[in-house]
C-alpha cells in the first residue's frame, strides 16, 4: 500500500465514554495511520456513510454502554449492503467474552476488551487490513 | 509551624542523611530512577518539617468544621455520623431496580443512588429510534412519572436521601421525584437528595449533554432558584470531578477543572440575580478515588481548602455553609481490571480508605466485575461490605483527619492546591470554564494525561497487577449480569398504553405552556412539574426544550 492506512474511529450509540476511543485514535496516529474521529453518538448509518465517504481502510468502534449486540451487527450488515466488507471492522470496550462469538459471526473482525495494549490493536490492523 | 533554630538543626541532619543515602545508592541503586504518584508527580524519598515550614496551622488547616475546612466539614466527622453508604444502582426496568434498592437498604445502605439508562439521560423515550439497544442497559429506563412511581414503590421518600445521576434533563427527573413524593404524602420541603445537574463536565468528559451551553446554564440556575424556595434540603448540583478523572486527568486537574466548573455555576447564578448565600450552601461536589492513597487524601483536603477560599474571597460568601465543600466519592472505575477481577476488591478497599481518610460525606464503592459488565448482586454486597469494614473495623474513623500534620500529606496537599490554582487561572484567562471547554483546552489537557498514562502502562513503567504483570491464564468469567432486549420492548408497550390512557389534550396544553416558558425568561421548573404530573413523557418534555434551545455541538478533539 502506497498511502498510510486510513482509520475511522467512532463511538456508536449513546454512551459518552470516549477515553478509549481517543487513546486508540492517538495510538493509531502515532503508528503512522491517518485517523478520523467522528465524536460521540453516531448511528450505524452515519458510521458506514462516513467510512465510505472518507474512503477508510478500517472502522474502529468503541462502545461501553452494553448496546454492542444491537449496534455492531447493524454496522456489519450495512457494510455488506454497501458492498464495503473489505473495510476492516473492529470494536472495543466493555464487552463480555461470551458476547464476542456472536459479534464475530455478524462480521466484526476483532473485539478488544479492557486492558488490551494499543500495540496489539495496531498490529492487528497492520496484519489484517486490505492490501 | 516550627521554630527557626530547630528547623536549621533539621536542615543539617537532612544534609547528613542525603550524603549517607547517596553513598548507599551508589552501591545499591533504588528500584526506579524516579518514583511517581498515580498522577505522574515525582515523589521524594523523604519528607520532613522543612517541606511544610510555611504552613501556618490556623490559616492552612484550622479546626475541622471551620474555615478553611482542610480537615473536614464537620467538627467531629465520623464520630458523630458515618458517611452515607450510597450504592449507585439501576438497570433494566423500574421494577427490577426497585428490588435492588430495597435489597441495598436491607443490607445497610444508607442512601439511594439512581442510575438511569442512556436514553433517559439524553432525553429520549424508550421508543425513540436512537434508544435502540440502549434501553435499561447502563441504568433504569424512565419514560414518565409512571415508571418513577414504580421505582420508588414502598420506599418512604421522607426517610431516605436519593441521589440521581441526571444532568441535561435533571429538572424533569427532579420534578418526577417531587411528584412521586407528593403522592406518598411527602411535601417537597422534606425531600433530601442530590441531582447531578452538572452539564459542564458532560461537555468535557461524560457526554450526556443535550442543549447548548447557555440554555443549559439557565436550566441549572432555574433549578437553584426553584429549590432554594421549594426544596430547600435538596442538593441542587453535584459538581463532578469523577468523570474528568475517569477520562484520564491527574488528581490536580480533577480539582482544578472541577472547581473551575463550580466557579462558572456560581457566576451564572449570581448573574441570574441570585444571592450567593441563598444557593451556595446546596452546592455539592463529587470526586473520584484512585489507588494512590496519599495523593487522593491530599486531593480532597486541597479541594476543600481551595473552595473555601474561592467562596470567601472571590464571591464574598458570608455563610460558612457556602464555603464548606461537601462531596460524594466513587471509587475509580478506570482502575478496575478485567483480568483477575477479584483483585478489584483490594483496589476498592484502598480507594475506600482514601475517600474516608479524605473526609467524604458519602461513598459508592465499585464492584469487582465492573470492568466486565453491570455488577451482580454478590459483587455489590462485597463492595458495600468493604465500606462497612473500613467504617467499623479499621479504626480510621475514630479521630478526625488522622493524617493532618504528616510532612508528606501536607506537602502534597499544598502542591495539588497550587497546581489546581494554576489551572483555574489559566481557565479564567481563557474566559471561564464554558469557553475553555468550547476551545477544547480542558479536553486536550485531560487527553494528554490519559495518553501519557496509557504509554506508561504499555512500557511497563507503571505496573497494573494482573494486566501487564502477574498475569495468569483465566477461564471466562461467568454469572455476569445481562439486561435482556425484551426490556426495551416492554418499555415500548408501556409507553403506548400510557399515551392511550392519559388526557392528551391536557398534555398538549402543558407542553405549550412549557414552550412559552422556555422561550421567555420565567423559571421553567413549575411548568415541567405540571407536565410531569399529567404524564407527559420525558421525551416529549425534552423535545419541547430541544425545539426552543437547540442541541449542543461537540468539539471533536483527540
Amino acid at each position: 500500500m502506497d498511502r498510510p492506512i486510513r482509520v475511522l474511529v467512532s463511538k456508536p450509540g449513546l454512551d459518552g465514554h470516549d477515553r478509549g476511543a481517543k487513546v486508540i485514535a492517538r495510538a493509531l496516529r502515532d503508528a503512522g495511520m491517518e485517523v478520523i474521529y467522528t465524536g460521540l453518538r453516531q448511528t450505524p448509518e452515519q458510521i458506514v456513510n462516513a467510512a465510505i465517504q472518507e474512503d477508510v481502510d478500517v472502522i474502529a468502534t468503541s462502545i461501553l454502554s452494553g448496546a454492542h449486540g444491537t449496534l455492531l451487527p447493524k454496522i456489519a450488515e450495512l457494510l455488506k449492503e454497501q458492498g464495503a466488507q473489505d473495510i476492516l471492522f473492529i470494536g472495543g470496550g466493555v464487552i463480555p467474552d461470551e458476547d464476542i462469538p456472536e459479534l464475530i459471526e455478524s462480521g466484526v473482525k476483532a473485539i478488544f476488551t479492557p486492558g488490551t495494549p494499543t500495540s496489539e490493536t495496531v498490529e492487528f490492523i497492520v496484519n489484517n487490513v486490505r492490501k | 509551624m516550627f521554630e527557626k533554630d530547630k528547623l536549621s538543626n533539621i536542615e543539617n541532619s537532612l544534609d547528613e542523611y542525603e550524603k549517607v543515602t547517596s553513598k548507599l545508592l551508589e552501591k545499591r541503586p533504588e528500584r526506579r530512577e524516579e518514583f511517581i504518584s498515580g498522577s505522574g508527580d515525582s515523589i521524594k524519598n523523604l519528607y520532613t518539617p522543612l517541606d511544610i515550614e510555611k504552613i501556618d496551622y490556623s490559616e492552612s488547616l484550622g479546626m475541622p468544621g471551620s474555615y478553611p475546612y482542610t480537615r473536614g466539614v464537620q467538627p467531629n466527622m465520623y464520630r458523630g455520623k458515618l458517611w452515607t453508604m450510597r450504592m449507585y444502582a439501576g438497570f433494566a426496568t423500574a421494577e427490577e431496580s426497585n428490588k435492588r434498592y430495597k435489597y441495598l437498604v436491607e443490607q445497610g445502605s444508607s442512601g439511594l443512588s439512581v442510575a438511569f439508562d442512556l436514553p433517559t439521560q439524553i432525553g429520549y423515550d424508550s421508543d425513540h429510534s436512537l434508544a435502540e439497544g440502549e434501553v435499561g442497559k447502563v441504568g433504569v429506563a424512565i419514560d414518565s412519572l409512571k415508571d418513577m412511581e414504580v421505582l420508588f414503590e414502598g420506599i418512604p421518600l421522607d426517610k431516605v436521601s436519593t441521589s440521581m445521576t441526571i444532568n441535561a434533563p435533571a429538572g424533569v427527573l427532579l420534578a418526577m421525584y417531587i411528584a412521586v413524593a407528593e403522592k406518598q404524602g411527602v411535601s417537597a420541603d422534606k425531600l433530601r437528595g442530590t441531582i447531578q445537574n452538572d452539564i459542564l463536565k458532560e461537555y468535557i468528559a461524560r457526554g450526556t449533554y443535550i442543549f447548548p451551553t447557555e440554555p443549559s446554564m439557565r436550566l441549572i440556575t432555574d433549578i437553584f432558584e426553584y429549590c432554594s424556595k421549594e426544596v430547600p434540603k435538596w442538593n441542587t448540583i453535584s459538581i463532578s470531578g469523577y468523570h474528568i478523572r475517569e477520562a484520564g486527568s491527574t488528581a490536580a486537574q480533577e480539582v482544578g477543572f472541577t472547581l473551575a466548573d463550580g466557579i462558572a455555576y456560581v457566576e451564572a447564578a449570581i448573574k441570574a440575580g441570585l444571592k450567593v448565600d441563598d444557593f451556595a450552601p446546596r452546592l455539592s461536589f463529587f470526586f473520584n478515588a484512585h489507588n494512590d492513597l496519599f495523593e487522593e487524601i491530599a486531593k480532597y483536603r486541597a479541594a476543600r481548602r481551595l473552595w473555601a477560599k474561592i467562596m470567601k474571597d472571590r464571591f464574598g460568601a458570608k455563610n460558612p455553609k457556602s464555603m464548606s465543600l461537601k462531596f460524594h466519592t466513587q471509587t475509580g472505575g478506570s482502575t478496575l481490571t478485567a483480568q483477575q477481577p477479584d483483585n478489584n476488591i483490594v483496589r476498592v478497599a484502598i480507594q475506600t480508605l482514601a475517600a474516608v481518610l479524605g473526609g467524604t460525606q458519602s461513598l459508592h464503592t465499585n464492584s469487582r466485575d465492573e470492568a466486565l459488565a453491570l455488577p451482580s448482586v454478590d459483587s455489590v454486597r462485597i463492595a458495600l461490605r468493604t465500606q462497612q469494614i473500613v467504617a467499623h473495623e479499621s479504626g480510621v474513623t475514630n479521630t478526625v483527619d488522622p493524617l493532618a500534620g504528616s510532612f508528606f500529606v501536607e506537602s502534597i496537599t499544598d502542591k495539588i492546591e497550587a497546581e489546581a490554582v494554576k489551572y483555574i487561572q489559566k481557565i479564567d484567562d481563557l474566559g471561564g470554564a464554558p469557553k475553555a471547554i468550547d476551545d477544547g483546552y480542558i479536553q486536550r489537557e485531560i487527553m494528554d494525561a490519559a495518553y501519557k498514562y496509557q504509554k506508561e502502562i504499555e512500557s511497563n513503567d507503571r505496573i497494573i497487577v494482573g494486566m501487564n504483570q502477574f498475569q495468569i491464564e483465566e477461564a471466562r468469567p461467568t454469572g455476569l449480569l445481562k439486561v435482556d432486549l425484551s426490556v426495551g420492548e416492554n418499555q415500548k408497550v408501556k409507553l403506548a398504553e400510557l399515551r392511550n390512557g392519559r388526557d392528551n389534550v391536557a398534555v398538549e396544553k402543558t407542553l405549550l405552556e412549557l414552550r412559552k416558558a422556555c422561550e421567555g425568561s420565567a423559571n421553567v421548573m413549575p411548568y415541567i412539574l405540571d407536565a410531569v404530573k399529567i404524564y407527559a413523557t420525558l421525551g416529549e418534555i425534552t423535545q419541547v426544550m430541544r425545539d426552543v434551545f437547540g442541541e449542543y455541538q461537540q468539539s471533536v478533539i483527540i
